[in-house]
């Protein structure tokens, strides 16, 4: 009776029209399509994004040239040059990042003792050229800058795991 | 009438050209594509004379199978024909024989031959009255030559068979896949659940 | 030599032969360009229903509802470059999406869209149809070989293996159509099917072979679930992995115009052509060729529906599928129907 059962199962075939039955129901139910331009998902505070160079609140940068960052950095997108200021502190001259390069893998800013370089929330950096992903420390800056409030935020809420 | 003229020379002119080139072409597969060609002109020529039902069948049987096997034989054949063709030297001879045979033949029958008298009117066209060429030959197929029909088809059947018989070989040790089997397992024959104690394994 | 050009227009040159190749050429627009709107339009209805049923939006962007999505990508694919590659046969290589789209587009002269409104009226229209669905694997397997690519070969030789296969059983499905009509004309067909409403087409009575049928015109079409000659998992995509541009776009009109063309086989055959489901006053009043292309865009959206269910099959499955199951199931309803029709004296005593 079972494999009289099952024939006629598989000769009506039964299982592909509940199938079928099943995408139609989809069919009519609510999308779950976010109109990206207009909505966006939400992001983890942990979100690896687009560098940036942060500043001490009195305006002085953050970074003290210890190329930890550069040494880590598994892609070498990272390139440094220090030397000594007028007042004896010890900054860099040269912090570039090759965003062609880099990876997001986000060691640079777990290797940071300052948290001076952070990947912030921002993702769309899209360029219409390849120059314009050679970024320098003045982008950086003015990424930090730019990004300042919402990165804070971000640590903060990171920082009990941490 | 004349454009139907017109298109004979055509499907005609195109057909033996595609006739030569099948036998001259180097690339064999350049063959075969002028071969389905040949075929395709002589189903026009085949409506042309009111014949659709065997132009259509020529396309469906020929061009449509029998062609593409042809084709897919003779792509995946890795022959090196400038290698075959060297010694075709030898047998030009042989071939010059026969081929002239077959010219004369053919010439023999191009200068007797003559077109009865009451034939003449039925070749004008072969729709007589209002039954179309698939009615009439069916009539003809089914009926007068029914047992020459009936034998072609069994002729064909032991080819078929014939041909199973000669390339399908019995090994032994072969597993093969029993859809009907594999369909008709559940879950509830095949499979038990079992609660492990720690460290005693199952 | 103005004089001569007035000419032109009057007397038997006109009357006997200009005139009607004009109107011939007007007749063919007309039915081709709503046919490439429709493959258009049939592009972005794929992608909207398989969108749906995923439970995403489809494209949703360009124009409102996404309307020029359609005319996007004929824009893109037509500015970009047609590459020849190096090894392949040119020729040969570029006739084969050519012919793919021509075979597509021919096959619709026999098309009834309406009593009477048929470009060629033929006696044999379904082997016509049938020769020419025959003839569109020639396109794919000249394409696999011309390209020189190992991927594109073995699609194009599994194209030709599993249309061949499929066609025999097609073949079968539309004899015992035919011998329920008694005539091989497609308006015959579909007029063998008028009277009350729906319950006289045929795929009431012949249930089991509107399925083979739809199944092996999948089959026949590429489609999902039997889209192994493009199985992007192990032949990246098949026959036309070496196309780019206006070559691959031809390759893809006349897919997607097979698509449409094997819907309107389907609905002359079983599912009325332009006949209204019932018979009464609301229903009569839509003109034929508007049922017509409902029956055909309902047909095309259960092969929308299909793609979006069912995984590929392997394909020793679909050989299995083709000769094993389809051929000998319609070769028997062929018998049963022959039979069925001659014990109760129901044969067709049709126009001649």
């Amino acid at each position: 009776m079972a494999s009289l059962d099952s024939t006629a199962k598989s000769f009506l075939l039964a299982e592909l029209l509940s199938g079928m039955a099943l995408t139609l129901k989809a069919m009519f139910k609510p999308k779950h399509t976010i109109n990206y331009p207009y909505e966006k998902g939400p992001l983890s505070p942990r979100f690896r994004g687009e560098h940036a160079l942060r500043r001490y609140p009195n305006g002085e940068e953050r970074c003290i040239a210890c190329k930890l960052c550069e040494a880590i950095c598994p892609a070498q997108a990272i390139t440094i040059e220090a030397e000594p200021r007028a007042d004896g502190s010890r900054r860099t001259t040269r912090y570039d990042i090759d965003m062609t390069k880099c990876i997001y893998c986000g060691y640079c800013q777990e290797a940071c003792p300052v948290d001076a370089i952070v990947e912030g929330p921002n993702f769309e950096f899209a360029t219409e050229t390849r120059e314009e992903l050679f970024y320098n420390k003045d982008k950086l800056l003015a990424n930090g800058e730019r990004w300042e409030a919402e990165i804070a935020a971000n640590l903060k809420l990171d920082a009990p795991y941490r | 009438m004349a454009f139907a003229g017109f298109m004979f020379y055509i499907f005609a002119a195109i057909t033996v050209a595609c006739a030569v080139m099948v036998v001259t072409s180097r690339n064999p597969v350049h063959s075969v594509l002028y071969l389905i060609l040949a075929f395709f002109n002589a189903a026009g020529l085949f409506v042309l004379i009111g014949a659709e039902f065997l132009a259509m069948i020529l396309v469906v049987v020929y061009v449509g199978a029998v062609a593409v096997l042809f084709l897919f034989v003779v792509m995946m054949l890795d022959v090196n024909f400038v290698e075959l063709r060297k010694g075709v030297r030898n047998y030009v001879y042989i071939g010059a024989v026969i081929g002239g045979i077959l010219f004369v033949e053919l010439a023999m029958v191009a200068t007797s031959w003559s077109l009865g008298p009451e034939l003449a009117s039925i070749s004008l066209g072969p729709v007589v009255g209002e039954v179309h060429n698939t009615r009439s030959i069916g009539q003809v197929i089914y009926t007068d030559y029914i047992y020459l029909f009936q034998g072609a088809g069994m002729i064909l059947l032991v080819a078929m068979v014939g041909a199973i018989v000669l390339t399908h070989r019995q090994r032994a040790g072969v597993k093969k896949q029993v859809i009907r089997d594999q369909v008709a397992r559940s879950s509830k024959d095949e499979v038990t659940l079992v609660k492990v104690q720690p460290g005693d394994g199952a | 030599m103005a004089e001569q050009f007035a000419n032109l227009f009057e007397g038997v040159w006109w009357s006997s032969y200009l005139a009607p190749t004009i109107l011939t050429i007007l007749l063919i627009l007309a039915i081709t360009v709503p046919i490439l709107l429709g493959v258009a339009y049939l592009t972005l209805a794929e992608r909207k229903v398989i969108g749906w049923m995923q439970y995403r939006k489809g494209p949703n962007v360009v124009g409102p509802f996404g309307l020029l999505q359609p005319l996007a990508d004929g824009l893109k694919l037509f500015l970009k470059e047609t590459v020849v590659p190096s090894g392949a046969n040119p020729v040969l290589f570029l006739i084969a999406p050519m012919l793919t789209f021509i075979l597509a587009l021919i096959a619709w002269a026999v098309i009834p869209f309406d009593d009477g409104w048929v470009l060629a009226d033929i006696n044999v229209g379904v082997l016509y149809l049938f020769a020419i669905s025959s003839l569109g694997v020639y396109g794919i397997i000249v394409a696999g070989w011309a390209s020189n690519s190992k991927y594109a070969f073995l699609g194009a030789l599994r194209s030709a293996a599993q249309m061949v296969s499929y066609e025999v059983s097609i073949g079968f499905v539309i004899v015992s159509v035919l011998l329920c009509v008694g005539s091989l004309n497609l308006s015959d067909i579909v007029k063998s099917q008028a009277g009350s409403g729906f319950w006289n087409w045929y795929f009431l009575p012949m249930l089991p072979m509107f399925v083979v049928f739809v199944i092996s015109a999948l089959a026949e079409t590429n489609r999902a679930p039997f889209d192994l000659p493009e199985a992007e998992a192990e032949l990246v995509s098949g026959y036309n992995v070496e196309y780019s541009a206006m070559a691959f776009a031809l390759f893809f009109l006349g897919e997607y115009a097979n698509m449409i063309l094997m819907s309107a086989m389907t609905s002359v055959l079983f599912l009325g052509g332009w006949l209204p489901p019932f018979d009464i006053a609301p229903f009569t009043w839509i003109p034929g060729p508007i049922w017509f292309a409902l029956k055909i865009a309902f047909v095309l959206f259960i092969f929308l529906w299909v793609r979006a269910t069912f995984p590929r099959y392997r394909y020793d499955q679909l050989m299995r599928l083709g000769w094993k199951v389809f051929l000998p199931l319609s070769l028997f309803w062929v018998v049963a129907t022959a039979g069925f029709l001659v014990a109760f004296d129901l044969l067709p005593t049709a126009a001649q």
